[in-house]
């Protein structure tokens, strides 16, 4: 199916986040936002995923 | 080096600097790190952004900032909505593990002011949610009286807009905030150009200076910094020192008694 992440299509065979994560080898600090909610990891094996779901993928950044 | 800083108090925080200070716009990583150092900021302004995958830059640049031993203060700069600030305040304190965030809410591209309608009601939402909320915020009393309204203990009315460096754009309504919000951690953020603006701040009696710009895009960042951390302890020595009256005319520091030549009429 296809994921909308970070804003591009995205082709993924991930059921839910956890199984994306490892798809996508995500490490390091990162946080993930599921069709504009934020998902807290402790929830990642229990949210799934469906066809055209925006997920956003966000890292640390320099900021002021 | 002697210094005059006393410990005081930011969201229950025992700090020492009154410095808050960017981690964007410099030359490279080590001058960011360096500048930091030299500003003696304790308290260190950070963002989150789309990670592209397989990019690990803002790994790299966490460790920096990590090794640097500073609170940090996570923004949510470029949220336009109280539901997309929310959403990234959210993401920033899983990935920082903080709760502290500074919340920005834009509501014009071109001048970078904030939406205070959306402000209030994003502060008020997350405060419930256990955020400790830095809103950025201009300088209308009534916006920093409606986020001290919804629980706001500390609130960041700018100078002047983002990056302008224009310093201190009003300072009839910053004395006005100042004094109408006596219990209020008032923190001066955006607009900073160069170090008398920011002893400028302190001298009003602000807590405290936010800044960025005014250090990462100086010649020499690394002085420039310790040009700012100097500049703060004097702003805030001079407030706690009381400053005298202004007078509309002259009145001659040395005593008149005893002038040579001085022939009374």
């Amino acid at each position: 199916m296809i994921l909308l992440i970070n804003d591009k299509p995205t082709e993924s065979n991930a059921q839910t986040l956890a199984s994306l994560v490892l798809e996508l080898e995500i490490e390091g600090a990162f946080a993930l936002a599921l069709n504009e909610n934020f998902v807290p990891k402790s929830q990642y094996a229990d949210t799934f995923v469906n066809e055209n779901d925006r997920i956003e993928i966000v890292a640390p950044m320099q900021g002021g | 080096m002697t210094t005059h800083n006393q410990a005081w108090s930011l969201a229950d925080t025992l700090l020492q600097s009154r410095l808050l200070i960017g981690s964007a716009l410099y030359p490279s990583p080590e001058i960011m790190r360096q500048a930091i150092q030299a500003s003696e900021s304790q308290v260190v302004t950070v963002s989150i952004r789309r990670q592209n995958i397989g990019d690990q830059s803002g790994q790299a640049f966490w460790q920096i900032i990590q090794s640097l031993g500073c609170h940090i203060l996570p923004n949510t700069a470029g949220c336009r909505t109280a539901q997309e600030s929310i959403t990234t305040a959210q993401m920033a304190r899983e990935i920082f593990g903080t709760n502290w965030v500074k919340l920005e809410v834009i509501g014009d591209d071109y001048t970078l002011q904030p939406d205070p309608f959306d402000l209030v009601k994003a502060a008020q939402v997350l405060i419930e949610d256990g955020f400790e909320v830095f809103p950025y915020a201009s300088d209308d009393l009534v916006l920093c009286q409606r986020l001290v309204d919804v629980g706001c203990r500390i609130v960041m009315p700018w100078a002047s807009p983002i990056g302008s460096g224009k310093g201190i754009m009003n300072p009839y309504n910053m004395e006005l905030i100042r004094q109408r919000l006596p219990d209020t951690t008032l923190i001066v953020d955006a607009g900073i150009g160069k170090p008398s603006h920011a002893a400028q701040a302190l001298e009003m009696g602000f807590d405290g200076v936010l800044l960025n710009s005014a250090v990462a895009l100086a010649d020499d960042p690394i002085n420039m910094a310790s040009a700012f951390k100097l500049a703060i302890e004097a702003g805030r020595l001079g407030y706690n020192s009381g400053t005298m009256p202004q007078r509309e005319f002259a009145t001659p520091s040395t005593p008149v008694l005893g002038t040579p030549f001085w022939h009374q009429g």
